[in-house]
């Protein structure tokens, strides 16, 4: 902080504000963090709990030793890897195409993407039509229907044309046709705001779990957080039971809970202070008005 | 490729060499039209299931044509009634809190002047917005259990417990406030960007009048991102009828003692078309209804913005 700027009695009403609310926003998150570790004695002899009383693992062993926890990480890991790629291929593709102010038909296309910003079949029909596409209990049920965000089409599209024409054409000249311009000029330089995308679509599908819940009933189709759901409505006592039974110990319900829910937020935890600007940057974009 | 048939020397239309020299565009947009048509136009096609007898032997196409009766008694269907108006309160509650809440931390984040400090709360307040309502209802029903660290600290303070899930005056509040919590930070982005648009020139014209902090920001902050308000706002009374009230939130948090003040249009359908109580035609009359009445209001909203001189989403 600067010594020579004086700190003046509204700076330090807001950063008290502020920094209030910053607290209430993480405290959630540390008190699972902590209750993720504690055991039986930890929980019933201090509370409310501020800090971490004990450093048990049993709550994540329970975890990692029910086969199902790894059928759906496999699932969810098979979701964000297949899902976002399917996610910028089209996306990428498409939002360039619609940047060409060249081509016939260009707005009956544009429609044909705002359109469903706007309006959609619903849940019902949407179902029905996925039945009959035999995509019930199957792991495209979590990939296909959310394939094509609309919104990030129309930003990306508003970005693309916004890149000088001056070095298409240069490639043109060249020989280059309109695929290897998209993939040896336009997308090098694009890169940074083409991550962006990539990240919005990696958090959508590792999320994802309205599609799973609607179209998956067999238990090793099921994605993390739906595996999750079912350990904090169903499940839990059960496998905390079970653990109980192996190892002779009493495992708090919520431990396994918590743990899981740590599980389940690792990822996102851990990348999310490094790309945060990414997502503000994608944001901003969109902000822009064509 | 009925281009390719001709010759390239003929003088075929000039519109027609311009398709051919965008071929490989197409080529390269095809999937992308392929999974609109399939994933989103098919099924709004399927909305003729509005005006049917749902069978499932006749599906979507060949069940029987009703007219509409389903509409008809979307009007007396008290359950319905009250999923309606539990989403117009949820929505208007997050239109009147949630959408005031985000603009004021923008306000109030971008009087920080450190850009570190600033960088930093910003990245706490959208962190939530990353987590899934499925984690999220998680531990707010840890914390707001009858042994959870809420009542706990409550009782310490010698307090009475409180249990806003399971609370018919509770529940409603509880929505509005843990969707502050969990979106607000991410609602002031679009704010931010806006006011870091707004020309520093003005702020130090204002200093040299001698205007104060608080006159600073009526006179210069709030007036350059009005348009971005207003623009969020109809975008905002577009989602009225969906989103308003975020169906993972209520769909995660809430259950079947308090359906009287939870229940949405969404949760609604969902429910009654898997549970088998409504018939598959009727539930899909009730979201044609929902959506249609979402545009209107956006377009309303719209027109209402564009008519005050301002500008709108189109």
């Amino acid at each position: 902080m600067t010594t020579q700027k004086r700190i003046r009695p509204f700076d330090l009403v807001i950063n008290l504000l502020l920094g209030a609310l910053a607290l209430i926003t993480l405290y959630p998150f540390y008190n699972v963090l902590i209750l993720s570790f504690s055991n039986i004695t930890a929980i019933s002899k201090h509370t409310p709990y501020m800090w971490f009383w004990a450093w048990d693992l049993e709550g994540y062993r329970t975890i990692v030793n029910d086969p199902y926890f790894f059928s759906s990480l496999g699932n969810t890991l098979f979701v964000t890897v297949v899902g976002t790629t399917v996610n910028m291929l089209l996306s990428v593709a498409g939002a360039y195409v619609l940047s060409k102010k060249r081509l016939p038909g260009r707005g009956f296309l544009l429609t044909l993407v705002v359109i469903p910003m706007l309006f959609s079949g619903g849940m019902i029909p949407t179902y029905l039509v996925m039945k009959d596409y035999k995509l019930i209990d199957s792991i495209w049920s979590m990939i296909l229907p959310y394939a094509v965000s609309s919104y990030y089409v129309i930003i990306m599209k508003n970005y693309f044309r916004s890149i000088s024409p001056s070095l298409e054409e240069a490639a043109v000249i060249d020989g280059a046709n309109d695929i290897t311009v998209l993939l040896k000029v336009i997308l090098p330089i694009s890169l940074p705001f083409t991550m962006t995308f990539f990240l919005f679509y990696a958090v959508e599908r590792w999320n994802e779990w309205w599609n799973a819940y609607l179209y998956i009933s067999e238990r090793r189709l099921y994605p993390l957080q739906i595996y999750l759901r079912e350990v904090l409505i169903n499940m839990n006592n059960q496998l905390s039971l079970m653990a109980q039974i192996k190892s002779g110990k009493k495992i708090p319900a919520e431990s396994v809970q918590m743990a899981t829910i740590i599980i389940t937020a690792l990822p996102i935890l851990c990348v999310y202070p490094f790309v945060q600007k990414y997502f503000v940057k994608g944001v901003m974009i969109g902000s822009i008005k064509e | 490729m009925e281009a390719r048939a001709l010759k390239p020397r003929t003088s075929r239309p000039a519109w027609l060499r311009q398709v051919w020299n965008c071929r490989l565009l197409y080529l390269m947009i095809i999937p992308l039209i392929v999974w609109y048509v399939m994933f989103c136009y098919v099924p709004m096609a399927g909305l003729y299931l509005a005006f049917e007898d749902f069978s499932y032997k006749g599906g979507i196409w060949g069940s029987k044509w009703v007219g509409l009766a389903n509409f008809e008694a979307i009007l007396t269907d008290s359950e319905f009634l009250r999923a309606f108006r539990n989403t117009l309160i949820f929505s208007f509650g997050k239109l009147l809190l949630q959408f005031p809440a985000a603009i004021i931390l923008a306000l109030a984040l971008n009087e920080i002047r450190q850009p570190r400090l600033k960088k930093i709360y910003q990245t706490v307040f959208t962190f939530p917005h990353f987590i899934s309502w499925v984690v999220m209802a998680g531990i707010l029903k840890n914390m707001f259990a009858s042994n959870g660290v809420i009542n706990q600290l409550l009782t310490v303070a010698g307090m009475e417990t409180v249990s806003p899930l399971l609370s018919m005056s509770g529940f409603r509040p509880f929505i509005w406030l843990s969707n502050i919590w969990k979106e607000v930070g991410w609602d002031t982005i679009i704010y931010m960007a806006a006011l870091a648009g707004i020309d520093p020139g003005l702020y130090e014209a204002a200093e040299i009048d001698g205007a104060n902090r608080w006159r600073k920001i009526w006179h210069i902050t709030l007036p350059g991102i009005r348009s971005t308000i207003l623009i969020m706002l109809i975008l905002e009374i577009g989602r009225v009828m969906t989103t308003g009230a975020s169906f993972d939130q209520v769909f995660n948090l809430y259950s079947p003692p308090i359906y009287e003040v939870s229940d949405t249009i969404d949760t609604y359908i969902y429910r009654t078309s898997f549970n088998g109580t409504k018939d598959f035609g009727y539930t899909t009359a009730v979201g044609l209804f929902k959506s249609v009445l979402g545009v209107l209001m956006m377009l309303g909203a719209n027109k209402l913005v564009t008519a005050c001189g301002e500008d709108g989403l189109f």
